[in-house]
């Protein structure tokens, strides 16, 4: 009987600690979204109303004004999205086939010197010049103020997601080279038909690191572009955030007969459809970029 | 003595290059990359040593027709009220993340794990995770939706309960804390997805034998999981305190910006670097400041790492 009470007892405790740590992760996780839910409704709102109000939750007045205008015309956003678009694809599937090769020699047990070949990859990772020499190099290649220089620096390829790939493939069993090799088929059809498409789970997530990365990235831009019609969506972000350059960019719509451009909602908006791609692969963001990131961080 | 044994190594790397030519042809376009933008790096750290002229922009160059100039580029940056501004800076703002952040997540990770519904911890992780994938620029236009002067929520939230209005981008002294909480949270999620993972790694027979000693539930986190994952906090707290010299560049710039009036406290060695290298225009002069940031860099993260070694030799990066 005395048992019961006290199992009783601890249930009712137990509940109330239930109810604490589910509100607190119920409110950082709230605390996670409103930011977003704020932009959002900053971008909707009626620029009339922020002006009164500020920003706001709960606009007094909504407006899809601001989507309306950044489709209009010869509009840099459009360009900025576009350039991004076709920079994370382009880029993303050539970092992709560069490391997914070079892993597959890493892990391949008939290359003598795949060690020493790992050193080599592995000594970029630990010692970094800086961005200094990077700059310099980087203008001595050409790779400024063009597309290649969105493409080729920091990006393209990445030694961590290389070891993260060739690690993969080592834990392969060793018997499908060999069965492979008595069957008559060569390296590169090794390569392409069974070690590739057996590593896909850690291909797709290298994926998303490198598409996430040129995403983005708004380091090459600000390093190495001048030109803004090769300006990346990220960066035309940072230079749209101070107000006299978004008037400036407004000042045609203004003259085309509208009061006040609707600066604050444009802006708001812009980064509402920046962050639209990702919400787009948020499940597959869950299902492999958080594995490679469990992998990565404990043993890299 | 059989033929492959009298091989020099010259020879057996030909005869494995040759035997394996795939293999090694896949790999160029990597090797090429690592070339180009590691190694050629190193030898331009010379140009620390030198007054920097354009003309020289190759590898050659800077050795043949280098203009060297000893130390005066190391000694302009540290006779500057700057050196140490900066390098308190970086340090002090990365100390600040590495304990709050390890902490919050910590904590968040045994919450995530004590609860029940799993609907419930799916759609929370899913909300936690969120801000670690957007970039930090569009994290800057949340807080400017957040502290802006004019239009902020907080600041109508102050002049709503009857305080006054904050221009909160001209007070340095509140930018540490700004930064701190914009830290954990964009971080803190994924951190805590990382431990959580550490966590369901356990082996359960301990927590079992808990259970039927009639340890609490407290009792179980506190003194069963929280020890067992100590070797993945304090592995993944040393590589962090490895490479405290290197600031995050990417969450300064984005939410600082060109804004001189915060640079006494939120203006980090690579946030100085940028300036000389893009606003100034002194690439030797960035050289300098960037290899005493590497310099100490590289020692603590080796010192981190051996440190890491000594205690869990698993955990050890290399």
């Amino acid at each position: 009987m005395e048992k019961a009470i006290s199992l009783g007892k601890i249930k009712k405790r137990y509940s109330w600690a239930n109810f604490f740590i589910s509100l607190f992760i119920l409110l950082f996780s709230l605390m996670c979204l409103l930011p977003m839910v704020l932009t959002l409704m900053v971008s909707i709102s009626d620029e009339s109303a922020i002006m009164r109000n500020g920003y706001s939750f709960f606009p007094q007045k909504y407006s899809l004004y601001a989507y309306e205008l950044m489709f209009q015309g010869d509009s840099s956003v459009v360009r900025g999205y576009t350039v991004s678009v076709l920079i994370t694809v382009v880029g993303t599937l050539a970092a992709v086939l560069i490391t997914s090769l070079a892993a597959y020699t890493l892990a391949n047990k008939s290359v003598q010197y795949r060690s020493k070949l790992g050193l080599v990859f592995f000594v970029p990772m630990i010692f970094s010049a800086g961005m200094v020499p990077w700059y310099l190099i980087c203008s001595r290649l050409g790779l400024r103020d063009n597309v290649w220089a969105l493409l080729i620096p920091n990006l393209l390829f990445s030694p961590f997601n290389l070891f993260l790939v060739r690690n993969y493939m080592s834990g392969l069993p060793d018997s499908l080279r060999e069965s492979a090799t008595i069957d008559g088929a060569n390296d590169a059809l090794i390569a392409f038909r069974i070690y590739l498409p057996l590593s896909l789970p850690v291909i797709a997530t290298i994926g998303l690191f490198y598409g996430l990365g040129y995403w983005n990235d708004w380091w090459n831009a600000i390093m190495l572009i001048d030109q803004k019609r090769l300006y990346p969506i990220q960066y035309l972000l940072l230079q749209l955030r101070s107000q006299i350059s978004m008037l400036r960019d407004l000042q045609y719509l203004a003259g085309a007969g509208y009061v006040t451009p609707p600066s604050e909602s444009l802006k708001m908006a812009t980064a509402v459809i920046t962050i639209g791609p990702i919400v787009l692969l948020y499940p597959f963001l869950q299902r492999y970029y958080i594995k490679g990131m469990v992998v990565g961080s404990v043993k890299g | 003595m059989s033929e492959k044994s009298r091989r020099t190594p010259k020879h057996r790397f030909l005869h494995d290059v040759i035997k394996n030519k795939f293999s090694y042809l896949i790999t160029v376009p990597a090797l090429l990359y690592v070339l180009v933008f590691s190694y050629f790096s190193y030898p331009y750290i010379a140009i620390a040593f030198q007054r920097y002229s354009y003309q020289n922009s190759t590898i050659w160059s800077i050795f043949t027709n280098g203009n060297w100039i000893g130390l005066q580029n190391f000694k302009f940056f540290f006779q500057s009220q700057y050196a140490s501004q900066i390098t308190f800076n970086t340090i002090y703002l990365n100390l600040l993340f590495i304990m709050t952040g390890t902490v919050m997540s910590v904590l968040l990770a045994l919450f995530l794990s004590e609860l029940r519904s799993r609907r419930f911890t799916k759609i929370t992780q899913s909300l936690m995770l969120f801000p670690n994938y957007i970039s930090w620029i569009i994290v800057s236009y949340m807080v400017l939706s957040l502290f802006s002067n004019q239009y902020g929520i907080i600041n109508k939230l102050l002049v709503g309960s009857g305080g006054k209005a904050k221009n909160w981008y001209v007070d340095a002294s509140v930018w540490p804390a700004i930064l701190v909480f914009v830290r954990i949270w964009k971080g803190a999620g994924m951190n805590a997805i990382i431990y959580l993972a550490a966590i369901a790694g356990l082996d359960s027979t301990l927590h079992e034998a808990g259970q039927i000693d009639g340890a609490s539930r407290f009792q179980i986190a506190t003194r069963i999981t929280l020890p067992m994952i100590m070797p993945t906090i304090v592995i993944m707290t040393m590589l962090a305190v490895g490479r405290i010299m290197f600031g995050d560049f990417g969450m300064i710039y984005a939410l600082v910006g060109d804004n001189g009036t915060l640079y006494r406290t939120t203006d980090i060695i690579d946030t100085y670097v940028f300036r000389a290298l893009r606003q100034v225009g002194d690439p030797s002069q960035a050289m300098a400041i960037s290899l005493f940031q590497s310099v100490i860099g590289f020692v603590m993260v080796f010192g981190s790492n051996a440190l890491v070694r000594k205690l869990y030799p698993d955990g050890a990066l290399y």
